[in-house]
């Protein structure tokens, strides 16, 4: 009777420091953004809406205007899934499907390894190595087949959109193949056999079967990379140029939030520039979770359509 | 037995001695001084291992706010603070130089082996974006003999917010009126056109992997990376080559400007001295006027004036230029008027 009442209480504090320790995490979003938004009021005052679409960063005259961060981050992180959606796509389903067995665990961990790098190392191996090397082998042909897009234009000089969009694909993909390969993973076998028993080719029961079957997941996996790569600080400002300017040509140098943010909180001074900073955070912080919920309603959306398709099959 | 009690009581009163009138002494600020300010605290506090101190290198603003905020007992800044700053803080700062610092234009072209001469309109215009080639008029005109190539100049600029672009964009604001109107100075302004690197180390390590660039560093950096420099031509029409001799040069030519009352808030950058060279500039310590402990202000005074006077003998080893020795009696005039408790506590240090 007793030992029952005393598990009985014990549950119930067990029960009650779980949800406290569960609500602590949603609170400090929320406090974050509170404090975030606290901080870049006077700026928000000051500056209002166009803060949004002024392109000058100016910290003498006090003008601020964050459409070249906001440009910046968004294309460099799409240039970035651009490159390593089907790279890391390849990977997942090279290993998953067409790898020899004692291949996978190698490459898979080597993929993987990827993400134990360091930030600031790929800056490092950005400038010395991936720079010189887009310079003298990647740029040249480029613009000779693409040069007249509006994408190629004015002269290559290292750092710039392409470079940090180059650097940031290099740190998204082992996140994408590693969630992709275990999506694909989860794909049952029958589903595979289903497709080759109808004489469907390897590849063809790939595309026809797997994919559609794990592309909640997929999507999944790509918004894992893509948060990552809105987010990234270090590597990115050491090859992207740092540049306040919104160019559409990949070979300019351009800026994103989370680097101007690094680069210059430490050293504003007066009020206004900090909560201009501090205005940067809030609309990365904005974005960051816009991203998440656009890729919620993906998946759900997705999700419900493939449980329509199976129950079809 | 009764000896040892006796040695004993005197081992422990021998300990319990410093313990008792020991003083920490924190501050926080600029990086660039950040070498020889902790070689100074390390070598005091072995002579004096009654005073602690203890320095944190967060940048100059950093400095400032923690110095005005009152979390540290000194700040050290490259910048100097605004008048609002101060008036901020109830005037309560003495800006207290301790060594120079000097800025220069490194720069990347493989095929030229002697140092380029820019003069100082030219280097305003290749910072503005309009002297956009090498081989243009203007740089070869000044470079007679040398084979300048056809090549893009590259601009290379800090992006974080730093003393060192503090100094740079004052000398640009001093020769060129126009940069003055149109750009101004600051630790981080808005640069017309270039490519930003994140620290000295981010823009040395872009201006030498990328050929036709040109960026500024600190001097002491160059040196140390090996990286060509420009030379640049003085307000005296000389041509200098940045070196811990001609920085030094640089703050004496700048005190007929500054006065025996100077608060020392003043920019040595192209300075009126014949050798000066001109992209050179003060370090500050940042010193309350007016101290709660006496203690306190009294070893920071001391640990100061050490600096000044025997300390500076370490500035060239460690890549610093000293401060012309002219300057000492000012420095001690400032430090004098440092009080604690409504006395003076230079009379106590002495």
């Amino acid at each position: 009777m007793t030992s029952l009442l005393g598990r009985d209480r014990s549950d119930r504090v067990y029960r009650r420091v779980l949800t406290g320790f569960a609500l602590i995490l949603p609170s400090l979003i929320l406090i974050i953004l509170g404090v975030l938004f606290f901080n870049a009021l006077p700026a928000l005052e000051r500056f209002g809406p166009s803060f949004l679409w002024t392109s000058t960063w100016d910290p003498v005259a006090e003008v601020y205007g964050a459409a070249p961060m906001i440009f910046g981050t968004l294309a460099s992180s799409m240039l970035a899934l651009l490159i390593a959606v089907p790279l890391a796509l390849s990977v997942a389903i090279f290993l998953t499907e067409f790898s020899p067995r004692w291949l996978r665990q190698p490459v898979a961990f080597l993929v993987e390894l990827l993400a134990a790098i360091p930030s600031v190392v790929y800056g490092m191996w950005g400038i010395f190595v991936l720079i010189p090397f887009l310079r003298s082998y990647v740029v040249p042909p480029l613009k000779a087949l693409f040069g007249w897009t509006p994408f190629l234009q004015g002269v290559f000089y290292g750092n710039s959109l392409l470079a940090g969009g180059v650097i940031l694909a290099i740190m998204v993909v082992p996140y994408i193949a590693a969630v992709s390969r275990e999506v694909l993973l989860a794909v049952p076998a029958s589903q595979r056999e289903a497709a080759l028993a109808m004489g469907a080719t390897r590849w063809e029961a790939v595309r026809s079967a797997v994919l559609p079957y794990g592309r909640a997941g997929l999507i999944g996996a790509v918004i894992l990379g893509l948060g990552r790569a809105l987010g990234e600080t270090m590597a990115v400002t050491m090859v992207i140029g740092n540049r306040h300017d919104i160019s559409l040509s990949l070979l300019q140098p351009a800026y994103t939030m989370a680097a101007a943010i690094a680069n210059e909180f430490s050293e504003a001074t007066t009020a206004t520039y900090q909560s201009a900073l501090m205005e940067v955070g809030l609309l990365l912080f904005v974005l960051t979770v816009t991203v998440n919920a656009i890729a919620r309603i993906l998946i759900w959306r997705v999700a419900r359509g493939a449980a329509v398709g199976s129950k079809a099959l | 037995m009764k000896t040892t009690r006796t040695i004993a009581l005197a081992a422990l009163l021998c300990a319990a001695a410093p313990a008792a009138a020991q003083v920490q002494l924190n501050g926080a600020g600029a990086t660039f001084p950040n070498i020889i300010y902790s070689n100074w605290m390390l070598t005091y506090n072995k002579a004096h291992p009654d005073v602690q101190l203890n320095y944190q290198s967060i940048g100059s603003g950093g400095g400032i706010r923690q110095f005005s905020d009152g979390t540290v007992d000194f700040g050290a800044t490259d910048a100097p603070m605004t008048d609002s700053a101060i008036t901020a803080i109830g005037g309560n700062a003495l800006h207290i130089p301790t060594v120079l610092g000097a800025v220069v234009a490194a720069y990347t072209l493989p095929d030229v082996s002697q140092p380029v001469r820019i003069t100082a309109d030219v280097l305003a215009d290749i910072f503005f974006g309009k002297v956009t080639k090498w081989n243009d008029a203007r740089l070869a005109s000044t470079n007679p003999g040398v084979t300048l190539p056809n090549q893009d100049i590259i601009v290379v600029h800090r992006s974080d917010g730093s003393g060192t672009s503090f100094v740079w964009t004052d000398y640009l604001s001093k020769v060129s009126p126009e940069w003055a109107q149109k750009v101004g100075k600051g630790p981080s302004v808005n640069w017309p056109v270039g490519l930003g690197g994140r620290g000295n180390e981010g823009v040395a390590a872009t201006v030498r992997q990328t050929p036709g660039a040109i960026g500024y560093v600190e001097l002491g950096y160059a040196l140390i990376n090996k990286m060509p420099f420009a030379v640049l031509r003085n307000q005296a029409g000389n041509w200098i080559t940045a070196s811990l001799e001609s920085v030094t040069a640089a703050a004496a030519g700048g005190m007929k400007e500054m006065g025996p009352n100077t608060d020392f808030r003043v920019s040595i950058t192209n300075s009126p001295g014949a050798q000066a060279y001109p992209a050179a500039s003060f370090t500050w310590l940042l010193v309350h006027k007016t101290y709660s402990d006496t203690a306190k202000a009294r070893a920071l005074v001391q640990f100061i004036w050490w600096a000044e006077t025997e300390g500076q003998a370490k500035t060239h080893e460690l890549g610093y230029a000293p401060l012309p020795q002219e300057l000492r009696p000012w420095i001690q005039a400032r430090l004098k008027t440092v009080s604690a408790g409504g006395r003076a506590v230079w009379k106590t240090a002495e």
